[in-house]
């Protein structure tokens, strides 16, 4: 489904992504697990043509989309949701997600969508009138997530949805991004909880500084010594 | 449906105001000079809501407004000195604004941050340095004189002006309200709100801020176009940097994001200004009389009325940091709901 080569991205001088290969298939939860400034979030954000890479190629559903517009990415069925929630604080919780929907013209598809989301976050419902900036963190993780959802993502990619949430909750959005798969939709997850991510995801990729030093089955990863040393404290 | 009330609303309420507003003036309650000073004040208004429309629905600081005026009333000045029809010149000097605000955005606007309110800043000063350049076109620092007004006698070119100028104001509140009542403007908020969020939902946030940004700089040439043949002669000072500094200080002071605000507020610092400027004179004798100068009214206030907007900026700070009004909006529909419960 996705299919990325030889991806090497620049940050002025730096150079943040060496030459990075890997691939998400159909109905996966992939997730890319590392330390802080290995590359994750610029990953993502190169898949979403939010940074331009130097060179390589990204593949999705057998299209070229690299360098296309961030707008035609979510058309194309690549949706984000972006690292720290980022909810429009001031807007009403249904303005946001009807705001997902962007991109799309059918009303009564949103409208449905709409119903959809409610359902499987009837928290959301309950505040649909309330301003997103009011809403918990966990509530707004929700919230991005639902609002990604309207946009009718083939594969969606999450930025460390497990960012500033207590334990119980962080449980609370895996078991919903597990849900989520298991309807259909294709997951790119990027984590710092190793644990949680390795727990839901099939596959996983390890980024150390730019470049992929492990990938496998999550189960294989968990158990080997390097990983547990490294990421899962032993 | 909600739109279209408020809609219809406003026209109704437009057009009593209109009526009520034309009463007095045939009755003689409104008087020339009153007149007047409304009709700067929907001037300043249409800017002011063009403003509120980039920086306070969109998010994007724009610091020359005062330039957009000055293209507008310009452009229009000149038109009509050139014995182009009525309201081709006017309808022109609005669109050649648009169109420079169009020119302006699309290298600004591709930039994030405060780069806008930093070109526009610019673009605004060369505007005006420009026109003191021009001679020719423009007459230079001398102004533009004996431009045609809206009526042909002069006595009655202010009871003229305000038919065209209050239905522009109508129209203005119109299309900025409908604009941000849309699916569109829900957009440019979530522009304001986060860039990032906003484009990872698929909006193309250049062509949305551009769109804001050519809309705004229209209704502001709009508000040129209309002032030329009200005021009949132009000079380069009127529209300088402090200029779109009073624009910036209507929109924060009614609120940025509040429609009702920027009317209010701009109807407000048009008086109040006014009022210092015609008192200026007794108060600075008295001023003078109070340090014991002899020769009295050797004192300049007319400077404090920036130092006054000054102070109310720095007190709006301090304590009511979104404006008098913040985003809030009247609505007919909201009270007629109350009405209902």
């Amino acid at each position: 489904m996705l299919e990325v080569k030889d991806l090497n991205v620049y940050y002025g001088a730096i150079h943040a992504l060496k030459g990075v290969n890997f691939e998400v298939k159909q109905g996966e939860i992939v997730s890319l697990i590392g330390a802080n400034g290995a590359g994750k979030t610029t990953t993502l954000h190169s898949l979403s043509s939010l940074l331009k890479p130097k060179s390589g190629s990204i593949r999705f559903l057998d299209r070229d989309i690299t360098g296309l517009q961030p707008e035609k990415i979510v058309k194309a069925g690549l949706v984000q949701v972006p690292e720290g929630r980022r909810v429009f604080a001031n807007l009403t919780v249904r303005d946001n997600l009807i705001l997902g929907a962007f991109t799309r013209t059918d009303a009564a598809g949103i409208a449905a969508d709409l119903e959809k989301v409610y359902a499987r976050f009837p928290r959301l419902k309950e505040r649909s009138r309330q301003v997103s900036g009011t809403l918990s963190g966990g509530e707004q993780q929700m919230l991005a997530i639902g609002r990604a959802l309207m946009a009718r993502p083939q594969l969606l990619l999450l930025d460390e949805p497990s960012m500033g949430l207590a334990p119980l909750l962080v449980r609370e959005i895996f078991s919903i991004i597990a849900e989520i798969n298991r309807d259909g939709t294709t997951i790119l997850l990027v984590e710092q909880n190793a644990h949680m991510a390795l727990g839901i995801s099939h596959r996983a990729y390890v980024l150390e500084t730019g470049k992929f030093v492990l990938s496998g089955p999550s189960k294989e990863l968990a158990a080997s010594p390097e990983v547990r040393k490294a990421y899962l404290g032993g | 449906m909600r739109i279209l009330k408020n809609f219809s609303f406003l026209l109704a309420v437009s057009a009593v105001l209109f009526g009520v507003i034309e009463a007095l003036i045939i009755l003689g309650i409104v008087d020339d000079y009153s007149l007047q000073i409304i009709c700067a004040a929907g001037i300043n208004i249409m800017v002011a809501l063009s403003l509120n429309l980039i920086s306070g629905f969109t998010g994007q600081l724009a610091l020359g407004h005062a330039g957009f005026l000055a293209m507008g009333a310009y452009s229009t000045g000149i038109l009509l000195l050139a014995q182009v029809p009525f309201p081709l010149a006017i309808l022109l000097g609005a669109l050649l604004t648009a169109l420079l605000g169009f020119l302006i955005g699309f290298p600004a606007l591709r930039l994030r941050g405060d780069y806008l309110a930093i070109v526009t800043l610019g673009v605004g000063e060369i505007i005006r340095v420009l026109i003191i350049n021009l001679g020719g076109l423009t007459g230079g620092s001398a102004g533009l004189r004996n431009i045609p007004g809206y009526a042909q006698n002069i006595m009655v070119n202010n009871p003229a002006a305000f038919l065209w100028i209050f239905p522009a104001v109508a129209i203005a509140l119109a299309l900025v309200a409908n604009l941000i009542q849309s699916s569109q403007g829900r957009v440019l908020v979530s522009i304001r709100e986060d860039e990032v969020a906003s484009q990872a939902m698929g909006v193309n946030i250049f062509g949305m801020k551009l769109m804001s940004f050519t809309v705004s700089a229209f209704i502001a040439g709009l508000a040129g176009a209309l002032y030329a043949p009200f005021i009949g002669y132009l000079a380069p000072g009127g529209f300088d940097f402090l200029r779109s500094v009073f624009f910036v200080i209507i929109v924060v002071l009614g609120g940025m994001g509040s429609l009702t605000g920027t009317i209010l507020s701009g109807l407000g610092l048009t008086f109040l200004q006014e009022a210092l400027r015609t008192n200026a004179k007794d108060w600075s004798q008295a001023v003078a009389g109070l340090f014991g100068s002899p020769t009295g009214g050797t004192l300049d206030l007319v400077p404090m009325s920036q130092v006054l907007f000054g102070l109310v900026l720095v007190l709006l700070m301090i304590f009511r940091p979104e404006g008098l009004l913040g985003s809030y909006e009247f609505r007919m529909t909201k009270l007629l709901r109350r009405g209902q419960k």
